[in-house]
């Protein structure tokens, strides 16, 4: 188990220096790195130690499906599926490019376990929701739907429409991941629209609802791991925009952004110095 | 099964489009095992009681939760099934125009959206049950098809081939109940080749939806009044028949006749191809006129917008002489 964990956290480290070789490689345009960076042990812990996911055959029928719904977090799944050997050091460097497949945000590609096109936020726990009625139609009971939301995307009304479904049809095989680094674009959270009683909330809406440190990849290992019986599960990452970074945490003005030479330097060695 | 009978023929008419699509939903599974029909809380609106009663298990109601519907449907798109979408037109093209985007448009998953009561046969209810404005919505977005059946024999032959195709779809379905047979007999359905019902020199309308009739029926008062037209039943609106469009121009008048807004239609469509045409006719737009009228009654409100076929006759007549 140590070395699942162990496991979980340098691939989540490995995914955060990725995060910014992309965004530095965008130059003065810049990328969603907050957004990112706090999602780094989601997907390593996912990727990693929980998703059935066959690198060699990202479409095999039963794997387990991802679906990150919160598109501009798109890095931190490029890096996990590059941390995994789906894609390559190259792939990356494309990233943002001018004709390169790797989208600012993502664009369906199941042959890389890009399940779905996101960017207009809110859509992702619909689309998880017919995936998840589809496997139990199809008697596929071994695979599993991961949808990631962001806490800001959950001012989207489709996403209470989705999670009133996601209940209603017992959908058991469906697990949401909540990114809650509590920022969004214009700030924070609950200045712009509170989401509080956020957890509640959740509950309320028929979920199992679990409140996790987003960044303790052994709390997130077992929130993942927790029985969910005739119900569907919402695990809150409670996370830092920015994490691993010190002048990017908690800052708004991180969520897009480009970085200096000298910015760019300081992260590596602040996120290198952590492997 | 569906069976053409002069009978069934009448009996769907009498039903309207929504009766119309639920008679062909319950063909539908015989043509594909994965087909499942989803629904924003229209089942007995959309005609599919019986449906529902005969495969329980292949109808998924979501709720009055349209953009909830769309995404579902091409979440189980994407996992092999082939689902049919129903919803008002309304809703389905302006509601959800966004999901209609992505998940079909930008995804190209194969989602058979079928808009209800498009147009006016709902206008007792008010603007927001019309629906005016969805071809110019639909057409504007990438990879979908759009049908738009003369009648409810029309109606049940899309349905069936859209099951066939593995792209999105839209449906638009107009008329109201005790809707008018354009085709009485069993006829040949090609999907993307427009249908010419008669054949004159002088004028050629071009119609879709309900308004197909209405333009049989003012080609007849035209034809009591000595102009002869050609009227084609422009079933499939994207891809559009460019071949027939470029035929037409040996008339010396072209007439597009929709029950839909005057921009972004039918209209709009054909003028886009006559445009790169060098010697065109004039072309004349019969459609919804930019507004929205009071509540009202479906034939009432067609004459509120000149769509009767004395009016369009009218129109016709006048613009054939001014040419």
């Amino acid at each position: 188990m140590q070395n699942i964990i162990k496991k979980c956290n340098h691939a989540a480290n490995r995914i955060r220096l990725d995060i910014i070789e992309m965004t530095y490689s965008t130059g003065s345009t810049g990328a969603h790195a907050g957004g990112s960076l706090s999602m780094a042990e989601i997907m390593s812990v996912l990727y990693c130690a929980v998703m059935k996911f066959d690198e060699k055959n990202p479409c095999k029928e039963n794997r387990d499906r991802l679906i990150l719904s919160k598109g501009h977090g798109v890095m931190a799944q490029y890096a996990a599926l590059k941390h995994i050997g789906v894609l390559t050091k190259d792939d990356l460097k494309t990233f943002k490019k001018n004709g390169s497949f790797l989208y600012a945000h993502p664009s369906i590609n199941p042959s890389i376990g890009i399940e779905f096109s996101s960017g207009s936020l809110g859509q992702g726990l619909s689309l998880g929701v017919g995936t998840a009625l589809g496997l139990k139609i199809k008697k596929n009971f071994s695979s599993k739907v991961y949808v990631v939301l962001g806490d800001g995307e959950c001012n989207e009304g489709q996403i209470w429409e989705a999670a009133m479904s996601a209940s209603h049809f017992k959908l058991d095989n469906l697990v949401v991941v909540i990114d809650k680094n509590r920022l969004q674009y214009d700030g924070e959270t609950d200045t712009i629209l509170d989401l509080e009683p956020f957890e509640k909330k959740w509950e309320s809406f028929g979920f199992k609802t679990l409140s996790v440190n987003g960044h303790n990849t052994q709390a997130l290992f077992d929130a993942f791991n927790t029985d969910h019986n005739k119900q569907p599960m919402c695990i809150i990452a409670e996370t830092i925009k920015g994490k691993g970074v010190s002048f990017m945490e908690n800052q708004t003005k991180w969520h897009n952004c480009a970085l200096s030479k000298e910015q760019y330097e300081l992260a590596i060695q602040e996120i290198g110095g952590a492997l | 099964m569906i069976e053409y009978t002069p009978q069934n023929i009448r009996m769907w008419s009498l039903l309207g489009s929504c009766g119309a699509f639920g008679t062909a939903a319950s063909a539908l599974p015989e043509i594909d095992k994965n087909i499942l029909i989803l629904t924003a809380d229209l089942c007995y609106y959309s005609g599919l009681t019986r449906f529902k009663e005969t495969y329980p298990d292949k109808l998924i109601n979501v709720g009055i939760a349209e953009q909830n519907l769309i995404g579902v449907a091409a979440g189980l798109a994407k996992e092999g099934f082939n689902p049919f979408v129903t919803t008002y037109a309304s809703f389905a093209s302006l509601r959800c125009a966004d999901q209609v985007k992505v998940n079909m448009g930008y995804m190209k998953l194969p989602v058979k959206l079928i808009g209800l009561t498009s147009g006016l046969s709902v206008g007792i209810l008010g603007p927001t049950h019309m629906c005016t404005e969805d071809i110019a919505v639909m057409r504007s977005i990438p990879n979908i098809t759009i049908l738009s059946p003369a009648d409810c024999t029309e109606t049940v032959k899309c349905v069936l081939e859209a099951a066939k195709i593995n792209s999105p779809v839209y449906i638009r379905l107009t008329g109201s109940f005790n809707n008018p047979a354009v085709y009485k007999k069993d006829y040949d359905f090609h999907l993307y080749s427009a249908d010419t019902i008669k054949n004159g020199d002088d004028i050629t309308i071009i119609a879709t939806g309900s308004m197909v009739f209405n333009s049989i029926k003012a080609a007849q008062i035209l034809e009591k009044r000595g102009l002869n037209s050609t009227v084609i039943n422009m079933h499939t609106l994207k891809p559009l028949d460019i071949e027939i469009i470029k035929k037409s121009c040996k008339t010396k008048l072209i007439v597009t006749v929709e029950e839909h807004s005057i921009y972004g239609g039918l209209g709009a469509a054909v003028s886009e191809t006559l445009g790169a045409i060098n010697r065109k006719p004039k072309h004349l737009i019969i459609g919804i006129s930019d507004e929205y009228k009071h509540a009202g009654e479906y034939k009432y409100l067609l004459e509120q917008y000149g769509l009767s076929p004395e009016q369009i006759a009218e129109k016709i007549e006048k613009s054939y002489k001014e040419t």
